[in-house]
């Protein structure tokens, strides 16, 4: 049985005055002496290498939709099949990958898009997915590789074909980005 | 009020009391009530501390100290142990000396690997091949090992990406002490001198040092921050319980649920009638109890009289239905007031629900209404002390003495106070069951309020030097019978408390 509840907001913590550290201490240098600062082009070149990776060898039943990355690097389109002998044998569905210029740190936004979508116990008619990797869990050495690979196992190992539970309030109630919503994951089964 | 918050408001005017020893000292003296006083040394043997974020931090590391002269481990891991065990320091050694054979299980729970154990193999492998360039599994740069770092659970990522990592754990996520390594699935926990190791940036620091505080203070049973609004002291107590605490800022609150003090209601009472208060059930009962719905739109009614003949007034419904069973008017034909299409007994039951929730209603009406006016008042007499205040010294200017005029002050202290209390007997009644001494609690009551209504009233007075001898007398007479009453009140709920007096109503 799945839950959901909206998240509350952060507490504030009371210890606001705290001494500053005595020396502000230097950045971090790495070994050509450059400071070390957080640049956009970083998680480009993340993003970059992990879509040559997708590419050259993609894990089985798992293509990346090249057009859609030409345009614009930070939201990939990726078709998955199910695979055969599950359930789901034969279909195809469609993956939408947001990044923002957190990524690897913060997760990407991952749904089911496209007229397919799969009838799973943890995935919304919206498209909207209950994993815990996609939120809490989610650790900056996962990739967008190990994220398909997930979903792939998650539909492969389902037994029965349903809709999660609370459905239709959900899908009425929620926001549009899933990563809003404060999943609660009871089911490790599926 | 206390003897302590007299003792502020004299320093204001005296350079303070207990040094000069001069005889308006000895005349403030005889002001305070013997009740007062009592009241100060039945909480004299809860000696309670209130502490700046410094003394805190401090309070932490003795903790940390007093743990790790037992158990000799690194500072940060036995951070990470007390924390785990949500700073009860004799939990942590008995789960330390209980598993003394084999610590792994212990060390496991904790989230931080063994430093008994050796290092793992993958560790020492990385270290003898400490000359090979790493890719680091984050931003898939190939490094040399000196730009790469990790904990010893062995997962090493390149520095860069270790403090972008603990920035976003800290600042977008605001985790403390709970940050675990960064590979998925490692569970083992980051210790504070890693952080400060990786983390250059002072404000991305102080952030974190607010955190690790603040989970200090709010895991460990013997803190409690004042709640008050900007308020960054905690209070420290020898034992956790329902207590009154005066915080450094003046406020006053119950240590065990950190509302404002709230004596002669229990913690638990009162956190049912604040979560009742609310939330709208209240609302929604009203709605139960008084209307019900068009069986067509679904349109919100409420019937206040007339035959049972309804035409809802939707202009886009317009349904004929009878109001007793919801029904289609059109077989009902001409009996207006009868409804025979109707089950005896079920509407019977319909009736008697609707009866008991009118009267539960009615009753928390009743409870509510009154709690929320002596709160009422309470707001305005914040008012009435500027107001005396000027009044004390407008006398003082008509040939009175500073000392004279201090029985209005005193008088709104106790007026306060016994509001206070009363609004807090409102709640405390309305969960209580009706026997004797439920009876006796409620003449008590009967009898504070209507004597604190006089003294609020005769403090609401005009005061001029021609009554003014009158007038002192009668309120100094009806502040000691206020506070009297109160006293009274309170020992009598305490003494049913220890005596297992009060029944509940749920």
């Amino acid at each position: 049985m799945l839950k959901l509840f909206k998240k509350s907001k952060d507490k504030i913590p009371k210890s606001e005055i705290i001494n500053e550290p005595k020396e502000p201490q230097k950045p971090a240098v790495s070994k050509c002496g450059k400071p070390l600062l957080l640049d956009n082009s970083r998680w480009e070149r993340r993003l970059h290498k992990e879509l040559m990776s997708l590419i050259k060898e993609p894990p089985p039943g798992v293509t990346v939709d090249t057009e859609s990355v030409q345009q614009n690097l930070s939201e990939w389109k990726i078709n998955i099949k199910g695979f055969e002998g599950t359930l789901y044998e034969g279909e195809d569905f469609q993956l939408l990958f947001k990044f923002n210029n957190k990524y690897p740190f913060d997760s990407p936004e991952v749904t089911f898009i496209g007229s397919n979508i799969p009838v799973h116990p943890h995935v919304y008619s919206n498209g909207h997915i209950c994993l815990s990797i996609l939120t809490e869990d989610w650790s900056p050495a996962l990739s967008v590789q190990s994220v398909c690979l997930s979903i792939a196992s998650m539909l492969s190992s389902c037994r029965e074909k349903k809709r999660p539970p609370d459905n239709t309030l959900y899908v009425k109630t929620c926001n549009k980005n899933p990563k809003k919503t404060k999943w609660w994951y009871h089911d490790d089964s599926v | 009020m206390d003897s302590d918050n007299d003792n502020d408001f004299l320093d204001n005017v005296d350079s303070g009391n207990v040094s000069s020893g001069d005889d308006d000292d000895d005349f403030a003296m005889e002001v305070d009530m013997p009740s007062s006083t009592e009241r100060q040394l039945e909480t004299d043997d809860y000696q309670y501390k209130v502490l700046t974020i410094d003394e805190i931090v401090l309070f932490q590391r003795e903790t940390i100290d007093e743990v790790n002269r037992v158990v000799k481990l690194s500072a940060h891991i036995t951070r990470i142990l007390l924390n785990h065990f949500k700073w009860d320091k004799e939990k942590l050694l008995e789960k330390y000396f209980d598993s003394s054979d084999d610590n792994t299980e212990f060390f496991k729970c904790a989230h931080v690997i063994n430093p008994f154990n050796k290092l793992p193999e993958a560790v020492q492998q990385r270290q003898t091949s400490r000359s090979q360039c790493e890719e680091c599994e984050i931003c898939f740069s190939l490094l040399p090992p000196d730009s790469m770092t990790g904990l010893e659970c062995g997962h090493r990522f390149c520095l860069n990406c270790w403090r972008e990592y603990l920035t976003t754990k800290i600042v977008t996520e605001g985790l403390g002490q709970t940050i675990s390594c960064a590979a998925h699935g490692c569970d083992i926990l980051v210790d504070d001198v890693t952080v400060t190791k990786l983390v250059p940036d002072a404000r991305v620091r102080v952030k974190y040092q607010q955190l690790i505080t603040n989970s200090f203070v709010e895991c460990n049973q013997l803190l409690r921050w004042c709640p008050s609004v900007d308020c960054t002291y905690a209070v420290k107590v020898p034992y956790a319980e329902s207590r009154r605490v005066h915080c450094k800022c003046g406020h006053v609150f119950c240590f065990a649920c950190g509302e404002n003090w709230h004596d002669p209601v229990q913690c638990r009472w009162l956190k049912k009638w604040i979560k009742k208060c609310d939330d709208d059930s209240e609302t929604s009962n009203w709605i139960a109890a008084n209307t019900k719905e068009c069986p067509r739109c679904s349109v919100t009614i409420e019937k206040d009289g007339g035959c049972n003949h309804m035409v809802c007034k939707n202009q886009n419904c317009k349904h004929d239905f009878c109001w007793v069973c919801l029904g289609p008017w059109e077989p009902h034909g001409s009996s207006w007031y009868n409804c025979n299409r109707y089950d005896e007994d079920e509407a019977k039951a319909a009736r008697d629900a609707q009866e008991r929730l009118r009267s539960s209603l009615a009753r928390y009406l009743h409870y509510y209404n009154r709690y929320m006016n002596h709160m009422q008042s309470m707001k305005f007499e914040n008012k009435l002390y500027a107001s005396v205040k000027q009044k004390m010294e407008e006398m003082q200017q008509h040939n009175m003495s500073w000392i004279e005029v201090q029985f209005l002050k005193k008088a709104v202290d106790i007026l306060c106070q016994c509001r206070q209390t009363l609004m807090y007997t409102y709640v405390f009644a309305y969960y209580l069951k009706k026997n004797n001494q439920s009876q006796i609690f409620e003449d008590n009551q009967k009898d504070l309020e209507s004597a604190t209504e006089t003294l609020s009233e005769y403090l609401e007075r005009d005061i001029t030097s021609e009554n003014l001898a009158d007038i002192k007398q009668k309120v100094q007479d009806k502040y000691r019978y206020c506070e009297k009453r109160c006293t009274v009140l309170l020992k009598h709920v305490h003494e049913g408390y220890e005596k297992d007096w009060w029944d509940y109503t749920e």
